[in-house]
């Protein structure tokens, strides 16, 4: 491959960022500005717990499918691990922590209810799972259950057999629950 | 599971994005949404030296209605479109097939365009593009080209796209007014892979029938409506659409399973796009 250094491109494009070379990368990280520094090949979850020390966005599977590192970019629920910590520079993302932190240091009606309603037993999944939720319940604020279980078909939870999760989600959203989900 | 290094560039411009991309050759690959790229790339399975994202460029954001086709860039989301709330009267069939494309938490950045670039054989978008009669619109620095969407795959994750193009956009036509339209598809877990999935639409002649997850590529059949209903024989017909597309066995499901998935969902799909019909 020809050195990119030579390459022409327009002035507004930023230079090629070096495979060797740890880059400054800033993000508004729940509503502070935060910079580290990461390789271009760094996912944005490692950049989170290891550079910025965010550790409450877990990792599982590293390829999208377990839902534990969901967190939110510009208000987006996606995949920490499948997001470069470059894409993400300038971008706002919002952890779990910064659920309690916004909400005056108290866990949310949603984390409330979480607890309620044994909605999580070893805790791996949760954060990610309340990443989605924070989103998902602003577009859709009274999900039917069928909805809710469609949107949780994306997170993997093998302590509570998202009975637990659904009776929360369902509580907080003002609505009564099914007796089929208790299965 | 960590992806090997590469260079990365974040052009501002499309013009700058195919430059790149032509300096790069076959070491350079484009990221958009990344929900295809970024597990191969976390697996290793591939292993670029130059990475482009397109994910920021305004220039690939179109998303518009107009001379018959929704035409969709390369930077739109499946959750952008899903969104459109004319999307369900323009194409009905990518309306019905988008809510099986992975999971909300993937639709918010996985592209339409990203999916057919990426080409996998049970994909719900090429299946769509596909059984519309869409086309791709390839983007390269000297040339930019149209290629129907029954010619552009070639097999699992194998189109006519050279190294040195982009998928532009896709464009699906514009639904024909009386026509209707169904999708379902049989996975393992609810987003994942499709084992088998089927896109109906029947209009006042004819009933058709894509498949997607047993072929090579998704593979569309035709037949003429018989006294305005299904033709008798679609038992049969579709049997030997079942057989004629030759799947394999493989970790998901065998070869006999899927010839009955295409035989039941077919014949669920043609029913069902032939009494929603408007």
């Amino acid at each position: 491959m020809p050195p990119l250094t030579f390459l022409q491109t327009s002035p507004q494009t930023p230079p090629v960022l070096a495979a060797e070379t740890r880059h400054a990368v800033s993000i508004i990280l729940n509503g502070k500005p935060r910079t580290g520094h990461a390789h271009p090949r760094l996912l944005l979850s490692d950049f989170l717990r290891h550079e910025l020390g965010a550790h409450g966005t877990r990792v599982g599977c590293e390829h999208g499918v377990c839902g534990a590192c969901t967190v939110r970019v510009d208000g987006v629920a996606v995949r920490a691990c499948l997001t470069l910590a470059v894409q993400a520079d300038g971008r706002s993302i919002d952890t779990v922590e910064g659920l309690v932190e916004a909400n005056e240091g108290r866990m949310t009606a949603l984390q409330e209810a979480f607890r309620r309603h044994h909605a999580l037993q070893c805790g791996f999944c949760t954060a990610g799972i309340l990443m989605s939720l924070t989103d998902y319940l602003g577009r859709n604020p009274k999900p039917t259950e069928e909805e809710l279980r469609d949107m949780l078909s994306g997170h993997l939870c093998r302590c509570t057999g998202y009975a637990g999760i659904v009776r929360a989600v369902m509580d907080v959203t003002g609505q009564t629950v099914s007796e089929v989900s208790h299965v | 599971m960590k992806p090997a290094s590469f260079d990365y560039l974040r052009p501002a411009t499309v013009a700058d994005a195919l430059a790149a991309l032509a300096a790069g050759g076959d070491d350079a690959r484009v990221i958009a949404g990344g929900q295809s790229l970024m597990p191969m790339l976390n697996m290793r399975l591939v292993q670029p030296r130059l990475l482009i994202d397109l994910g920021r460029l305004e220039e690939l954001r179109t998303l518009r209605a107009d001379d018959g086709w929704l035409t969709v860039g390369a930077a739109v989301t499946q959750a952008e479109v899903l969104a459109r709330p004319t999307l369900a009267r323009e194409v009905p069939l990518l309306a019905a097939a988008l809510p099986w494309v992975g999971h909300f938490q993937t639709r918010n950045r996985g592209t339409l365009c990203g999916s057919v670039a990426h080409a996998d054989p049970s994909a719900e978008t090429p299946l769509c593009l596909v059984a519309t009669g869409g086309e791709v619109v390839l983007r390269s620095a000297k040339r930019r080209r149209t290629v129907a969407a029954a010619d552009f795959f070639l097999g699992p994750l194998t189109t006519v796209k050279a190294a040195d193009e982009i998928v532009e956009c896709i464009r699906f036509p514009l639904a024909r007014p009386g026509s209707g339209h169904a999708f379902r598809e049989q996975s393992m877990r609810h987003g994942d892979f499709a084992i088998t999935a089927c896109a109906a639409t029947v209009d006042d002649r004819t009933a058709s029938l894509g498949v997607g997850g047993v072929a090579d590529r998704p593979t569309l059949r035709s037949w003429p409506l018989v006294d305005g209903g299904l033709p008798p024989d679609l038992d049969d017909a579709l049997n030997v659409f079942a057989w004629d597309l030759g799947g394999d066995d493989d970790q998901h499901a065998t070869a006999r399973y899927r010839r009955d998935l295409v035989r039941r969902i077919g014949r669920t799909v043609l029913e069902e796009a032939l009494s929603c019909r408007r």
